[in-house]
């Protein structure tokens, strides 16, 4: 186990560098010169020649690629070309900001999805089943940017019940634990959450209902063990895959809430991604793709290593 | 059936094969037909998607109006206007008449690209999957690269470096779709592939080209083919986002993600007319969940 956990962090290194080499492709499959993604078009010609030497794109690829890695490492992603900040400054407080969003939305559909799930699976065949498969699956296929506008329909400009845009009164950006920040949060956090609460009923029901089908629980149930004991066995035995699912779900939602965040102009990474596109911001677009993937990496080992230590049954060679 | 000679292992084989052959395949696919005939869901989906698809194909005898010509005067009516049943746009073009053409390009981002990702993921794994070894190792962890990127980011990202437009949409939806189809190929490939007649027919001197396009495709295509038919509805739903980014479709095209977009300055307005566009992408999309759903069902395709 312990053997297989560590492999398992070993074998992560290459799949990080190889999400790195691609974000590093992204700058280079861009039409035009790269260098454009670095000087601003009107830059003097020399300036422009002083630029590629420094930044060593008179080199070969494979130098450029180490040459970019070592800098992108110590966390230096360049500099955006419309503001001239460096990329990470920015990408610090929008990334709090998605990180915010994707974890009540992931949890708000995790929730609804175990609910819904679970009760398809114990009630398999019956309305309540078809009821929440129904859901789940207009949970899927529901293009979620425009489940937002629906939202902002309804519940802003129908019923003014709560505000359309930004993460805070007054268009701030910043975070801050009161009604108005909250009241921002709910669109977003119940257009984003559809999606994980669809998988997670369907991946939840299937589990459920597998479960449910196991001789131990009518074992259980023959020896008169209760409806809440049984569902307590149901749940121990749910548990890992149900979490590992809902953990990639978070990955997933961190890098998919890009339109989401368009929709309610939500100041996390991915209106970052739209304004850098819009603007043909290179640097920001790398290195928000850069961020997001490795986070994506990161959490899917985190989520491969949980489910290892926490289901014995699942041994890996 | 009283030959004096002993067949040889092939020929049994073959014999064996045109005794079967016919007779499985007819009584496979009757019965898929049969049990999709039982499943009035999937029938309703089908029919919804088969009328979807004449209106949008008949769009310029369908449409009431010029999907490109705008009036300054008429611009944002209600849905219900007489002459312009579903309102018009911000430039005072007839949204009808725009869904109906809009859902030429919709359709045509949702499918192409599944549709490619469909044969080159299917080379690919079923490659993969019975050659095994270094080629299975070297296509497997450059799938697993591109796995390690959330589709909606991998798409947008692709699209985004390589600026808008029809192509590069369709090559970055290309791009997420084929790991997918490569890994779901690679699997089932591999679970046929040790199976004891890809062994018989080895046995009895077929080669691999042989076996892969006799034994092994026959086999795989169907499991991939549903798979494949899950992903138009997420194709569609990202393709259309990608328009709604302004990455897809360039204006005036109709399109129904472009159009979302271009209203969505419109809800103030008229909020019911702006959010038409994403109506249509909707029950599309979950009409072919629910067809592929049906599909999985009737051809009992496992996962």
């Amino acid at each position: 186990m312990i053997l297989y956990l560590a492999r398992r962090i070993v074998y992560a290194i290459p799949i990080a560098l190889a999400v790195g080499f691609v974000c590093f492709m992204l700058v280079q499959i861009a039409p035009g010169d790269p260098i454009n993604a670095i000087v601003p078009p009107d830059a003097p010609a020399d300036v422009v020649e002083q630029v590629r030497r420094d930044y060593g794109l008179d080199k070969p690829l494979p130098v450029q690629f180490g040459l970019w890695l070592s800098k992108v490492v110590v966390g230096d992603l360049g500099r955006s070309l419309a503001t001239g900040r460096p990329v990470w400054a920015d990408l610090r407080s929008a990334i709090g900001n998605t990180l915010m969003l994707a974890f009540c939305a992931s949890g708000l559909g995790f929730i609804l999805g175990c609910i819904l799930g679970g009760l398809a699976g114990t009630f398999r065949g019956s309305a309540i089943d078809r009821g929440a498969t129904g859901i789940a699956v207009a949970g899927v296929s529901v293009p979620h940017y425009w489940l937002g506008m629906v939202m902002v329909v309804v519940f802003s400009v129908q019923l003014n019940w709560l505000p359309a845009m930004g993460a805070g009164p007054g268009g701030s950006s910043d975070w801050g634990w009161d009604w108005e920040h909250v009241k921002h949060l709910v669109l977003p956090t119940i257009t984003l959450s559809v999606i994980p609460m669809g998988i997670v009923t369907r991946t939840v029901r299937g589990i459920v209902a597998e479960i449910m089908n196991q001789e131990f629980i009518t074992a259980l149930r023959g020896k008169g063990m209760t409806r809440r004991g049984i569902f307590l066995h149901v749940v121990k035995n749910a548990a890992p895959n149900a979490l590992a699912v809902m953990g990639l779900q978070l990955g997933y939602l961190m890098g998919g809430s890009i339109l989401v965040e368009t929709v309610f102009s939500w100041p996390g990474t991915g209106l970052l991604l739209n304004s850098a596109i819009f603007q043909r911001d290179l640097p920001v677009l790398q290195g928000t793709i850069l961020v997001l993937a490795m986070f994506f990496v990161a959490l899917n080992l985190l989520v491969d290593l949980i489910q290892t230590t926490l289901d014995p049954r699942i041994k890996r060679a | 059936m009283s030959t004096a000679t002993t067949p040889t292992a092939a020929e049994a084989e073959l014999a064996v094969q045109a005794r079967q052959a016919p007779v499985r395949s007819q009584g496979y696919w009757a019965g898929v037909f049969k049990r999709l005939r039982r499943d009035p869901v999937t029938i309703a989906c089908a029919a919804i998607l088969l009328l979807m698809l004449l209106a949008i194909v008949f769009a310029p005898l369908l449409a009431p109006h010029d999907p490109y010509q705008g009036s300054m005067i008429r611009r944002l009516r209600a849905i219900g206007t007489p002459n312009y049943l579903l309102g018009t746009d911000e430039l005072g073009r007839d949204i009808l008449t725009r869904l109906l053409y809009g859902g030429r390009l919709s359709w045509f981002m949702g499918i192409v690209p599944v549709a490619f990702a469909f044969v080159i993921g299917t080379t690919l794994g079923v490659t993969a999957g019975f050659m095994g070894g270094r080629v299975n190792m070297a296509i497997m962890r450059v799938t697993d690269v591109f796995y390690a990127f959330p589709s909606v980011l991998l798409a947008v990202a692709i699209s985004g470096a390589l600026g808008a437009g029809i192509f590069n949409a369709i090559l970055s939806l290309t791009l997420v779709f084929v790991p997918q189809i490569i890994r779901v190929a690679e699997s089932v490939t591999q679970g046929v592939r040790s199976l004891d007649f890809v062994d018989a027919a080895r046995a009895s001197g077929a080669s691999g080209f042989t076996i892969v396009r006799v034994h092994v495709l026959g086999n795989v295509l169907g499991p991939i083919f549903v798979y494949a038919t899950g992903l138009i509805s997420v194709c569609m739903i990202l393709s259309s986002g990608l328009s709604f980014l302004g990455l897809g479709t360039k204006p005036p095209e109709p399109e129904w993600g472009l159009m979302l977009n271009t209203l969505r300055t419109a809800i103030y307005v008229q909020p019911w007319v702006a959010v038409l566009p994403g109506a249509c992408i909707f029950v599309t999309s979950i009409c072919f969940n629910l067809l592929s759903d049906g599909l999985r069902q009737a051809m009992d395709v496992k996962g």
